[in-house]
């Protein structure tokens, strides 16, 4: 319940936000990171970008969401 | 990377030679436990390196009284609940959310914004969100509560569920049978709180806390810093995920919990009541107070016969040491709380097993 995800500011009015994160586009508040600006990457939670982060351990944190994603796939098709 | 691997390894194998027994490090995030299991990380450390999965399932320390209360606002007509996802299959008496209650007065949400959002679509419904989770979560349910209160949404309620890790961490140091050498802090909730939120384990009980992040390779290495520490005979704080988690933590988050938070003592499943390790909603702001409206006390919430959540959140048995585990408790059908969520301890042992362990 922990796991923030990285995600790219494309959209911001005041705390207003709309993100991208790895292509799925959602509405975001940027009210917990007032220095966040149009075009950061930012880590999100609940709906909150809680911190910025770069490109680099963004990167990182895609690849293990994908692997989980995949894993899951993998463990779903198992057990049916 | 192997190095890497190899250094960590050579720092887990001093610590184990340094102490001359069995070393326990104690996990404090469900994130880190499901990340442990996934990357079969039990099955490269020393045997005699035990990695406890503490109470850091948001879900799982949840007592059964918050459960049962929710259940119970669910059977109101004029109530709507906005739940994370989390929480549908948790079981209370007569049932979860997902088995007792029909879609139409149960919502999942995805975010607090969206249960508030709840509340302006549906003025003819009381909206009660269930707002559980660490100090990662706090703030997004805290910012929520303000904008009720700024716009004066009176159809909006919180059910505050959210707990501190510091406060539990102190808990379990402070019982006499506890078996703790060391904590891996959790990554994500000290992006909130900051590493030096983790200062006074140290200081006080003279336990390493590393915070690391969600990586394989930031948790063997958090584990070989940790050693690393356990084999000179020291006790220190240290984060190796510098790249996003700093001393302070994220001060506008921690702003708006205090505005609208104060600690209160609070119940755990597992490891009872605890001082100061809850939040309520201040009185200013007792209008949204679920509890408050709707006159809901806490009690101890009594669980499931045979059922040892609470010795698994504590650090004290494997879920398999368990007599209900992987019988009569399955994630398919499951009875206690660290089953249901798939951050469970129990539910992650479950999917990915025993793993065999480096000689």
């Amino acid at each position: 319940m922990c796991l923030a995800i990285p995600a790219r500011i494309i959209e911001l009015d005041e705390d207003k936000a709309v993100v991208d994160a790895m292509g799925n586009r959602f509405k975001a508040k940027t009210t917990l990171l007032p220095e966040a600006r149009m075009g950061d990457l930012v880590l999100m939670h609940a709906g909150f970008a809680i911190s910025l982060i770069d490109e680099q351990e963004a990167k990182k944190t895609w690849e293990l969401i994908e692997e989980i994603d995949r894993l899951q796939e993998t463990q779903d098709k198992v057990s049916e | 990377m192997h190095e890497r691997i190899d250094k960590a390894h050579r720092l887990m194998d001093a610590a184990c030679e340094a102490m001359g027994r069995q070393v326990n490090i104690m996990e404090v995030c469900g994130t880190h436990t499901v990340a442990i299991f996934r990357n079969g990380i039990r099955s490269i450390i020393p045997k005699k390196l035990k990695l406890l999965s503490g109470p850091g399932c948001p879900v799982c320390v949840t007592d059964q009284s918050y459960i049962d209360t929710v259940l119970q606002l669910a059977d109101r007509d004029d109530c709507l609940i906005a739940t994370y996802g989390d929480m549908i299959r948790v079981p209370g008496k007569g049932g979860s959310l997902e088995t007792k209650h029909s879609k139409a007065n149960v919502k999942v949400v995805l975010s607090s914004e969206d249960a508030l959002q709840l509340a302006r679509d549906n003025p003819e419904k009381k909206v009660v969100f269930i707002a559980v989770g660490f100090e990662t979560t706090a703030p997004a349910t805290a910012v929520v509560i303000k904008e009720a209160a700024a716009g004066a949404i009176d159809n909006f309620f919180v059910l505050a569920g959210h707990k501190l890790v510091v406060p539990a961490m102190r808990a379990l140091l402070s019982e006499k049978n506890h078996n703790i050498d060391a904590f891996l802090c959790p990554g994500h909730v000290s992006v909130i709180i900051g590493y030096g939120a983790f200062a006074e384990i140290v200081e006080d009980f003279a336990r390493p806390c590393v915070v690391a992040g969600f990586e394989p390779m930031q948790i063997i290495e958090g584990l070989g810093e940790i050693c690393r520490q356990l084999s000179a005979g020291k006790a220190e704080l240290k984060s190796i995920y510098t790249a996003v988690v700093t001393e302070q933590g994220n001060t506008s988050a921690q702003k708006v919990i205090d505005e609208c938070f104060e600690p209160a003592d609070g119940y755990w499943r597992g490891l009872g009541n605890i001082e100061k390790s809850t939040l309520k909603l201040k009185d200013q702001y007792a209008q949204f107070d679920a509890s408050r409206q709707f006159n809901i006390t806490e009690t101890p919430g009594e669980e499931t016969e045979g059922c040892r959540c609470g010795e698994v959140l504590c650090g004290l048995i494997d879920p398999p040491q368990c007599g209900l585990f992987g019988k009569s408790c399955t994630p398919q059908k499951p009875i206690g709380a660290c089953m249901v969520s798939s951050e469970g301890s129990c539910a992650a042992w479950f999917k990915y097993g025993q793993q065999r362990k480096r000689k």
